[in-house]
């Protein structure tokens, strides 16, 4: 009870027998691994998000007792987990029977093909099975050291901070991150306060020394002239990652800085699995449909597999089901390449007849869509291949507030408009693009945040609480600039109380 | 079991406790808003506690969905969620409700703190003893009804592998009569502690539905207090107008009569159960009436007070009297109760409620005196 253990016999052969299809169709996956687990198990698994273990919080807490609830009471059951290590880690559910445990293993092999070759994972540790013990490890240090409500409370403000990070770090290679670090380097030895200290000194030595200077006045004390070396504005360039500027540059003890390092390494794992959920979904999806239904399916299992896949696909009016989308989107491309119906010569096509019965007989599908599940993002994916054919096959549409009758109701149904607001539901991973752009602000060590306002306001009440834990950290007062009902503000904290100006 | 995330739990449920504490005002003036779930459990729906972040405000933002329907046709409610198939769950922004499991022991914990409410002195519970038999051994012999299986089984299983006669690929496991376990009855003393309230309410017409949630509201917490104070307790519900008859929980809160009001019927019938089920000696006995304050006449609030003086208040630990304000109600009966008595009559107390927010101020009174 409580652990995972290794698959049985009979389940070892079909996975060999699922891992035979895999390799027959192409994929390239890392070594993989089932393991057996009880609901109850599972339910502690996704909790905390895959990881047998974390580092203590209470919203694993609140997580499982969700999911026990909703397996109990029938709402929810999760058939299977994949974790992006290598080796690849996948639980299967004991209770699943034999069609579910094919089709589960089937959509692994599709998971761990993608985690493995899609672009955005590059640089994910796949070690993460040991980073997130580590984490776990530190942070009951901390605990121990300065107790559970000082560290659970610091968790809580850095977990509101944590979509604040820039997603093009993704992307980064190591010559390019060592060659970022090396100008942070360059930058905070002309700027730090104890420059002479720093090149004898270690890392960690150095935030411990910072935060020693910085702190050893009282913070509402704190006047521009305690930070002599900033430059007029400090950072050059707007910056994403404001919690790598927080970690940087805040005047917090050892600790906190381990902690906002920890919590940040775990968002960075874990941003590319979203900015990739339909593409991810969706290639799984199509593989295992594809193995089930061209290879491991017997006779007697199709009405079973059926209704689970249909159960998947299931369509929705309030939000779209990235599995559905994503497997009917490589579906599409394969057909297209296949056919040849792209590029200019079929878009300029006027005849309808010629247009429909189009095909070149090109056969580029496959080679398509194992090159796109390679070098997009969600983004890319749905700006790239999204079509009107597509949209109008798939009945899309957009819907808005209908404040008249308080509901939401359906919008139009055009291509343009569906295609803007999914990518608007996409970009920057479904968070609002926050910038820091002055941490002198004032002349004052402020923070001056911005907000790159796309049509859509923020959720005020949690702004403001997230610019507490902003102060918090930062220990000087945070103003925020954007446009809220059509008027452009700056809200503001300065440790006290909220203040909008206009 | 003790699996870390029990300590995430215990942690998550420490601030949920602490979040119904704070807010246990606006929470009991809400109303009905907990379930009770089996036996001594209670479901409490609260907001979700959502870590703050930057995210877009919700109404203006819309989104894209699937399926069909024309312009302007609603997208929610059509109720056909998908299975779904969580992959990664946790991952997906936080519900937006909360729906929390709360103890009776834990609920009357947070009462009690909030209220600081002291614990009763239950009356005569040196005196009253009763044998109590509970099934917390096990023995050879007994019904049939009363076998343990697991026990049986395990006694079964011993002995054939003591003999020799199990076989791990083919584990049949065949009790004889010998390998029986049943349970069996330990007989213990223990102090007997019940407790019956008793409801009464005016549901003339001038007690409207506002009042009798405000009825109800109070009697759930007086019960869960009760409950948790007393081993058992019995709720006997009486209505009455111009005349009084005993009712189920249900009819209590719905009943609406349009007659007069003569208060004494139901104190007379208050008495009558007394007498007939609950002996003083055996029973703390906890009346409470709820009215808006009117009564007939002051010929029959004479009638009131002397049966209270002679037969309720001599049997019972504490009477109760709730005066809902409504817009009808003179409230005279709460004026002539209260020059009857004053503070110094031990064990009744007078509350008026004005209105929701009253309701938790007003059981602290009825639950502060301890009695």
């Amino acid at each position: 009870m409580l652990r995972s253990k290794p698959i049985n016999e009979k389940l070892k052969k079909l996975q060999i027998e699922i891992q035979g299809y895999a390799d027959e169709y192409g994929l390239d996956y890392f070594p993989q691994i089932f393991e057996m687990c009880d609901y109850q198990t599972i339910n502690i698994l996704a909790a905390q998000e895959g990881f047998p273990t974390r580092y203590p919080h209470w919203r694993f807490g609140m997580q499982f007792d969700q999911m026990s609830k909703g397996y109990r009471f029938g709402i929810q059951k999760i058939y299977e987990m994949v974790i992006n290590t290598n080796p690849c880690y996948a639980y299967l559910l004991e209770v699943n029977n034999w069609v579910d445990q094919k089709l589960v293993m089937a959509h692994v092999y599709g998971h761990n093909d993608f985690f493995k070759n899609n672009a955005w994972f590059a640089n994910t540790d796949r070690k993460m099975m040991d980073t997130m013990a580590n984490h776990g490890a530190k942070v009951r240090r901390y605990i121990e050291k300065y107790g559970i409500d000082r560290v659970e409370n610091f968790i809580d403000a850095i977990l509101s901070l944590e979509n604040l990070i820039d997603m093009n770090h993704l992307f980064e290679t190591d010559e390019v991150r060592n060659q970022r670090e090396e100008t942070n380097k360059q930058f905070a030895y002309e700027n730090s306060l104890e420059y002479e200290a720093y090149d004898q000194k270690s890392e960690a030595l150095k935030t411990y020394l910072r935060s020693k200077n910085r702190t050893a006045k009282k913070q509402s004390d704190l006047v521009v002239e305690d930070f002599p070396n900033i430059p007029k504005t400090i950072p050059e360039k707007p910056v994403k990652d404001i919690l790598h500027f927080l970690l940087e540059y805040a005047p917090i003890e050892e600790w906190e800085a381990d902690i906002i390092g920890i919590l940040r390494e775990e968002a960075y794992y874990y941003l590319p699995q979203r900015i990739t959920k339909i593409m991810n979904e969706g290639w799984a999806s199509y593989w295992h449909s594809k193995i089930m239904t061209e290879r491991a399916l017997d006779a007697s299992e199709i009405i079973d597999f059926a209704d689970k896949h249909a159960g998947v696909m299931v369509m929705s009016k309030e939000r779209i089901n990235p599995y559905k989308v994503g497997i009917e989107l490589f579906r599409d491309i394969e057909h297209r390449w296949d056919t040849g119906k792209f590029g200019k010569e079929y878009l300029e096509c006027t005849n309808m007849v010629d247009k429909h019965s189009w095909d070149q007989k090109l056969a580029k599908g496959k080679e398509k869509i194992f090159q796109v599940r390679k070098t997009h993002n969600d983004i890319s994916f749905i700006d790239e291949f999204l079509t009107p054919e597509f949209c109008d096959r798939q009945q899309m549409f957009t819907y808005k507030y209908n404040p008249r009758s308080h509901r939401f109701e359906i919008d139009k149904r055009d291509f343009q408009a569906i295609k803007q607001k999914l990518l608007m539901s996409l970009t920057n991973f479904g968070s609002p693009v926050i910038e820091l752009v002055d941490a002198n602000f004032d002349n004052k060590a402020e923070v001056l945040l911005t907000h790159r306002h796309d049509g859509v306001d923020l959720d005020a009440k949690f702004a403001n609480e997230t610019m507490k834990n902003i102060f918090r950290v930062w220990k000087r007062p945070v103003n925020l600039a954007t446009t809220y009902e059509d008027k452009e503000v700056v809200f503001r904290f300065d440790g006290k109380e909220l203040s909008v100006k206009s | 079991m003790d699996h870390p995330i029990k300590s995430d739990h215990n942690r998550f449920r420490k601030i949920v406790k602490g979040k119904l504490r704070e807010n246990l005002k606006g929470f009991v003036s809400q109303g009905k808003q907990v379930i009770p779930k089996g036996k001594d459990q209670f479901t409490i729906p609260m907001p979700s506690i959502e870590i703050p972040r930057f995210k877009f405000g919700g109404k203006s933002e819309g989104g894209v969905g699937q399926g069909d329907g024309q312009e302007g046709q609603p997208v929610q409610g059509d109720g056909e969620k998908g299975e779904g198939k969580p992959e990664k769950a946790g991952q997906d922004e936080g519900q937006k409700q909360l729906e929390v499991n709360f103890s009776l022991e834990e609920l009357a914990s947070i009462l009690s703190e909030e209220l600081e409410l002291p614990n009763i002195q239950p009356k005569g519970s040196s005196q009253i003893d009763a044998t109590v038999n509970k099934y917390t051994s096990i023995g050879t012999t007994g019904p049939d009804s009363l076998r343990h299986l697991k026990r049986t089984y395990k006694q079964s299983l011993k002995r054939q592998v003591s003999m020799g006669l199990y076989d791990a690929d083919n584990p049949v496991i065949l009790p004889t009569r010998k390998d029986y376990r049943f349970r069996a009855s330990q007989s213990k003393i223990e102090k007997q502690n019940n407790a019956v309230v008793i409801y009464m309410m005016d549901v003339s017409g001038s007690m409207g539905d506002e009042q009798k949630e405000i009825v109800r509201t109070e009697s759930f917490w007086i019960n869960l207090w009760l409950k948790h104070q007393y081993k058992d307790i019995e709720v006997r519900y009486i209505i009455h107008d111009a005349t009084a008859k005993e009712v189920e929980e249900e009819v209590f809160f719905k009943t609406r009569e349009s007659g007069g009001t003569l208060i004494s019927s139901a104190y007379k019938l208050c008495r009558d159960i007394i007498k007939e089920d609950y002996p003083v000696s055996d029973w703390n006995i906890y009346p409470f009436h709820f009215s808006d304050g009117d009564n007939w006449s002051s010929d029959d609030t004479k009638i009131c007070l002397d049966l209270l003086n002679t037969e309720i208040l001599p049997v019972s630990n504490m009477f109760g009297y709730g005066q809902v304000e409504s817009r009808y109600g003179s409230g005279q009966f709460y004026k002539d109760l209260f020059a009857a008595y004053n503070e110094k009559t031990e064990n009744i107390v007078l509350s008026k409620i004005k209105n929701r927010d009253a309701i938790l101020d007003s059981i602290k009174e009825f639950l502060g005196k301890g009695k």
